[in-house]
């Protein structure tokens, strides 16, 4: 085994164009349980720790470009009003320790269907910024997560930063384990309320092959709202709309029976976890407008 | 391959590193420093928290060559860290335990058993006189876990305790002597300043 060790981007680009079978290790959160455990014995491993930008982050006027190796800890520390749906998701990962080294580059990397950053990256909208030597692009969110723990980067690239959408209204982040610390999902759910488009988003981890949206439960509740009225009149969303959004996002689950769950617990899981977060948001953005009209 | 970093301290070198080895492995094989303990090398229990460049952070998921020029502080390094930060606010424990203390490192004191005497730091001794170690093996990482926490929050509630220490697992105590025990070097450093 070779120690990779580029002290910039240029540097590590073209190690990995030298060497495209080079594993990076950013937090080594999962890369050095591989090793541990002789399950992984990469040829080169390639240090990301020296490459300063990759830890740094940026809020833009409509996004924040998140460095690939920002550890959970920064980001529940310092992006809670920008990214509250990643830094919810945040705080649910392992432990302090492991929030402190592992970071959303990571898990992208991993691309494990119960990766926490997944749903909440589904959820606000974002887009993956690769590079190689050959040049740069940006992977929508969508189009990531090509299989079980596949994703879309060709051997020679390497993640450089997430660009997630500021949040424009309330997000959560749901996830259903054993206990609060140090548990993988058995499912999570992600939302997003985006008032500036009327639209909502979904996120759901650990319920199907790869991290999903559920596309057709978005598009009944983006309906329903605009038909009711609701984003302008503030109303309670209808607990039958509440329903048929839950029973979708549960439709939408295409999940396994494993050591953690059934799959017809995750189903029914994901549905529960719908409801909860369209309520919890639903609420807030009901609070948030009166607050704004009692100003106004 | 050679790694060059600072444990509790003083620079070290450390041979013959192996590409693919922790900086657990390195402290405990390489270093003479088996107070980080190793008991599942997954980042599961926290039973190797050390600090890199002040950060808690589980030691058998950093790789070796990844802390080249960096600052590590362990257990043994420990009581001079809180010491030192005491004293002349050096918590980037710059300030230094040698390699032969750091190895030398025993919890002596003029009564063996309660440790009285004993040059602990005060998460330490408050370890010692709450009753929270029972076969030890996780004292090491829930000490360090510990005291950057009360060096971040003097003032903690149960659940910042709680949140804090939720990396590290205990097998024996049930967790309630270790709250009392955190509880109490707080409340003992809120009475020293
Ligand atoms: C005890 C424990 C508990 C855990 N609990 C959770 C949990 O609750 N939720 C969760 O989501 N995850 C969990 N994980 C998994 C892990 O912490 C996360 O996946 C984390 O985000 C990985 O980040 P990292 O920086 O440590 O990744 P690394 O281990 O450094 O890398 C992970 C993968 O990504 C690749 N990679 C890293 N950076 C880049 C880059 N810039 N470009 C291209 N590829 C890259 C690596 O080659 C590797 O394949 C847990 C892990 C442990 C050990
Ligand atoms: S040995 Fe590192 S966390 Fe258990
Ligand atoms: S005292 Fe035995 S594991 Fe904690």
């Amino acid at each position: 085994m070779d120690f990779l060790r580029p002290a910039s981007w240029e540097e590590a680009l073209a190690a990995k164009a030298e060497h495209p079978t080079a594993v990076p290790i950013a937090g080594g959160t999962d890369v050095m349980v591989e090793i541990n455990f002789d399950h992984r014995r990469p040829e080169y491993l390639m240090d990301l720790n020296r490459v300063g930008d990759l830890s740094e982050w940026e809020v833009g006027e409509e996004s924040v470009r998140l460095g690939a190796s920002v550890p959970y800890t920064k980001i529940m520390e310092n992006l809670r009003a920008e990214l509250p749906g990643l830094a919810l998701a945040s705080h649910t990962v392992a432990s302090p320790q492991i929030r402190n080294r592992g970071g959303v580059g990571g898990n992208l990397g991993t691309a494990s269907p119960a990766g926490d950053a997944h749903p909440a990256l589904l959820a606000a909208g974002a887009e993956v910024e690769v590079e190689s030597v050959r040049g740069s692009r940006r992977i929508p969110i969508d189009e990531f997560y090509t299989g079980v723990k596949r994703n879309a980067l060709a051997a020679d690239e390497l993640i450089r930063s997430v660009h997630v959408k500021k949040a424009d209204g309330p997000q959560q982040f749901s996830k259903v384990g054993t206990r609060n610390a140090m548990v993988i999902a058995v499912c999570a759910f992600g939302f997003a309320l985006h008032p500036e488009t009327r639209t909502v988003r979904t996120g759901i981890g650990s319920a199907a092959p790869t991290p999903i949206r559920a596309k057709a439960a978005e598009e009944f509740l983006n309906a329903a709202l605009e038909e009711g009225g609701f984003w302008d009149n503030g109303k309670i969303v209808t607990p039958s709309v509440a329903k048929q959004f839950a029973d979708l996002c549960s439709a939408a689950c295409n999940p396994i029976d494993d050591v953690r769950g059934t799959a017809s617990y995750r189903r029914h899981a994901v549905g529960v976890m719908a409801r909860r977060t369209l309520t919890w948001t639903w609420e807030s953005y009901r609070g948030t407008r009166r607050t704004t009209e009692g100003a106004a | 391959m050679r790694v060059n970093f600072t444990v509790n301290g003083r620079p070290q070198e450390a041979d013959d590193v192996w590409e693919g080895e922790s900086l657990l492995y390195v402290l405990r094989e390489r270093l003479g420093l088996p107070g980080s303990k190793n008991a599942c090398e997954q980042g599961e229990c926290g039973s190797c928290t050390v600090r890199l460049d002040g950060e808690p952070v589980c030691s058998c998921l950093v790789a070796a060559g990844q802390v080249e020029g960096r600052e590590v502080v362990t257990v043994e390094g420990l009581a001079d860290y809180a010491k030192q930060r005491a004293e002349a606010g050096c918590a980037t424990g710059a300030c230094g335990t040698s390699l032969q203390n750091a190895q030398g490192w025993q919890a002596k004191g003029t009564d063996s058993h309660t440790g009285e005497g004993a040059e602990l730091s005060p998460i330490q001794q408050a370890f010692i006189d709450a009753g929270a170690v029972q076969c030890g093996f996780c004292t090491p990482g829930l000490l360090v876990a510990a005291d950057e926490m009360l060096e971040r929050n003097p003032n903690p509630s149960d659940a910042d305790i709680r949140e804090a220490l939720s990396g590290n697992l205990c097998r024996c105590t049930g967790y309630e002597k270790i709250m009392d025990a955190v509880r109490l070097a707080a409340a003992r450093q809120g009475e020293a300043v």
